[in-house]
């Protein structure tokens, strides 16, 4: 077949230059321009690696506010969500135990997100009504004012770009950190 | 009222965007010198030496089109062959093994063919080699290849007696298009927090029990901005874009969704300056923003509707939230979904399993169509062309004249190559799709029950075969009838609408240029705008009607039922 070893020859070097050299090339770059960004966002807690501020993790005593349920038990080897299809009844049955074990009544309805698992399974965030209807339980086992916790909230609220890029949200991560910080003053993970 | 904002203010970048690139396009494909020719240049001359042509080298269209499929079928062997032996190769820090064949063979398909279709979890199946050397070469090549045959096929219609030649094609695709912008977003991306770094798995220790964790690293950045770019789709992680690792920020997400429209939305822009007359790029533009603009609106409300199975739960503030993820609103996953479909690139933000029947319904409704609502880079203008071809004969037919098309005559030949064409998307979407309800090999992979199982398979299917990617991700592809089904459906989408496009444009090439005369159809007003927008639904669309009455329509009612 004429052509068929130029067309081999081209298509090495494509690999070559796409493959590899593109690839290598933007890692060297980002390595010495956002070191923590392109390491993947690690937090660091006395000399030991905490998790990245980007990925969810999972929390159930009391004590800390509670991420998104995910459908992959927060593993970061297998992302992803629940799948399950909106007239699903497994789906509805977990809801019901879901908003169960949040306490949940009708008189206090839990926000959608706390209930709902996330597509990646590591959501790292909730939304401020999540937060906020977390905080009696946990001002409770913290022996904390909800005042306290209230502004503490608002605090790491990040908000919507010009109101209308992304949503508000709350890091779980950060403030889960934010809250032992207030325990123990002075010895908080550090974000740059 | 936001909603609209939103949307519009999309919108308006994406046909800000377009128009400039379209322009550099035109210079790209023109094999004019164009502003990345300092920067590039160099690269380009040798890169044409490997490729043994230079820049005015021209092939005849049979040539063309064997060069084409030879260069993509090395890519799949290669590819193929790379990841059968991923276990012994290199840069492979978690140890993984090779992949069994059948999930090799459909992972080599799936990106040659622009379709990155996954059966498989980026994170827990590929080393940062296979990623980067397999995966992200053909996420630039696959992309090169439709823009290619739709240079050639525009060239063949501006009447220069040439159709270019392949390796120019891909290499100024390449050079002149691709890298340089995947490289800008790719940077942008790291700033967000996209991780880019040579893939040595982390260890953590979780801050309520100090439970030790693994989290994956990799050279993540660089093939998401092309992934993103390229309309290919597959994600380094299995949750692709909704993965806080893949899509960090809203910022990142505002990005990603203009990268997925933006090359195919510059396509009729560019083929507008190259045949001289900039309304019949508007033309095609328009009718491509009429149906995304549609299917957009549908898919918003749909997923902004409560769901009545749930709405009796003590949930408030209400939202269907399950699959989607809290950086995102709701707002954000239905654009996503409906540009991530209308273009073929599959990459998702929310899964869209978890999606209103509705709003699954259009997903896929964008698909079936053939991927022509800006569709693939390349791909989306050569596919919308084939449309075009049956309008203006529809439209012949009405006004009882010889169809012609930019002043080419459309002929028996052009029809019976466009109705070929046609018919790839419904053959290999729903032959595979009978297939997988009718075998217990293919049933037994879906997650759901009832309509929604059946929408999970005919969406793979469609999928597939539009060459888009993304999934109804509860379906379990990863067996060894659906690798083998889902490969060969890929490749019957792909290339059965390449060979055809390429023996059309072939034919075209040929013809001489009839002078416009009082009884010429114009095909640059709104007429002719309306009448393609009505062929692509009708013709695309009403084959399919049927499966989705049995899929998301039926779903739908029973849902609402449900209620009442």
């Amino acid at each position: 077949m004429p052509g068929i070893l130029t067309s081999l020859r081209l298509f090495l070097g494509c690999a070559i230059l796409c493959g590899l050299l593109y690839t290598t090339a933007l890692t060297l770059f980002s390595q010495a321009v956002w070191p923590w960004q392109a390491g993947g966002s690690l937090l660091v807690k006395d000399g030991r690696v905490t998790g990245s501020l980007l990925l969810g993790q999972p929390f159930a005593s009391a004590r800390y506010f509670h991420s998104r349920p995910s459908a992959s038990h927060h593993d970061p080897h297998a992302s992803g969500g629940s799948n399950w299809g909106p007239s699903s009844s497994q789906w509805r049955e977990a809801l019901q135990q879901r908003i169960v074990a949040a306490g949940g009544t009708t008189v206090n309805p839990v926000p959608a997100d706390l209930v709902m698992a996330s597509g990646s399974g590591l959501d790292p965030h909730i939304t401020p009504e999540a937060a906020r209807f977390q905080i009696p339980r946990v001002a409770h086992a913290r022996q904390l004012s909800e005042d306290t916790l209230q502004q503490l909230v608002r605090q790491v609220t990040e908000k919507p770009i010009m109101r209308l890029i992304g949503a508000k949200r709350v890091n779980v991560l950060r403030l889960n950190l934010a809250l032992d910080a207030l325990d123990k003053p002075g010895r908080t993970a550090s974000p740059p | 009222m936001s909603d609209l904002l939103h949307l519009s203010i999309y919108f308006g970048v994406v046909l800000g965007l377009s128009l400039p690139l379209g322009r550099h396009l035109a210079q790209v494909y023109g094999n004019r010198p164009t502003i990345m020719t300092p920067l590039v240049g160099g690269l380009e001359r040798l890169m044409l030496h490997l490729g043994g042509c230079k820049v005015d080298d021209q092939q005849k269209p049979l040539a063309y089109l064997v060069t084409l499929l030879m260069f993509n079928a090395l890519g799949a062997v290669f590819l193929y062959g790379l990841l059968l032996l991923q276990g012994i190769l290199p840069w492979n820090p978690a140890h993984l093994p090779g992949l069994r064949p059948d999930l090799a063979f459909n992972v080599a398909v799936s990106f040659v063919t622009n379709t990155n279709w996954q059966s498989y979890g980026g994170e827990a199946t590929l080393s940062p080699l296979s990623q980067s050397l397999g995966l992200v070469t053909q996420n630039f090549l696959s992309a090169a290849t439709g823009m290619a045959v739709a240079a050639a096929l525009i060239r063949s219609l501006a009447g220069h007696g040439s159709m270019g030649h392949c390796h120019v094609d891909l290499i100024r695709s390449v050079l002149h298009v691709l890298l340089p912008i995947a490289l800008l977003g790719s940077l942008l991306l790291v700033s967000q927090g996209v991780p880019q770094n040579w893939g040595i798995p982390v260890t953590a220790h979780t801050l309520e029990n100090q439970a030790p964790i693994t989290i994956p690293q990799g050279p993540v950045a660089s093939q998401i901005s092309i992934k993103q770019l390229g309309t290919n789709g597959g994600g380094y992680f299995n949750a692709n874009s909704a993965h806080p690792y893949e899509n960090p920020t809203p910022l990142s997400n505002l990005l990603e969704s203009l990268f997925i429209l933006l090359i195919p939305a510059a396509f009729p822009w560019a083929f507008g300056r190259m045949v001289g007359d900039f309304r019949q790029g508007r033309a095609v533009f328009m009718a491509m923003t009429i149906l995304f603009l549609g299917g957009a609106a549908v898919l918003y409300w749909a997923e902004q509707s409560p769901n009545p199975m749930v709405t009796d739960l003590a949930i408030a503030p209400m939202a269907n939230m399950e699959g989607k993820e809290v950086r995102f609103s709701v707002r954000d996953a239905a654009l996503w979904a409906a540009a991530t479909t209308a273009a073929s690139n599959g990459s998702v933000n929310s899964m869209h399993d978890s999606f209103t029947p509705l709003g699954g319904m259009v997903a896929m409704v964008n698909m079936m169509v053939g991927e022509v609502i800006f569709g693939g880079v390349g791909a989306g203008f050569y596919t919308m062309f084939v449309f075009v071809i049956l309008t203006v004969f529809i439209a012949g037919l009405m006004v009882g004249r010889t169809p012609e098309y930019l002043g080419k005559k459309i002929e028996s030949r052009e029809i019976k190559l466009a109705m070929l064409a046609e018919l790839t998307i419904p053959v290999g979407t729903l032959l595979f799709a009978a297939l997988a309800v009718v075998l217990p090999a293919g049933r037994h992979s879906v997650l759901n029950a009832d309509p929604h199982g059946l929408s999970e398979i005919l969406y793979a299917y469609t999928s597939a075969t539009a060459n888009n990617g993304s999934a109804f991700a509860g379906f379990n592809a990863n067996t060894v009838f659906h690798n083998t089904c889902l490969g060969f459906a890929m490749l019957i989408g792909r290339y059965g609408l390449i060979v055809p496009v390429l023996l059309l444009a072939g034919g075209l090439l040929d013809k001489k240029r009839l002078p416009v005369t009082s009884g010429t159809f114009p095909t640059h007003g709104p007429i002719f705008v309306m009448l393609l927008v009505c062929v692509v639904l009708i013709v695309g669309g009403l084959t399919f009607f049927p499966a989705l009455a049995l899929g998301p329509i039926a779903e739908h009612f029973l849902m609402v039922g449900h209620g009442n």
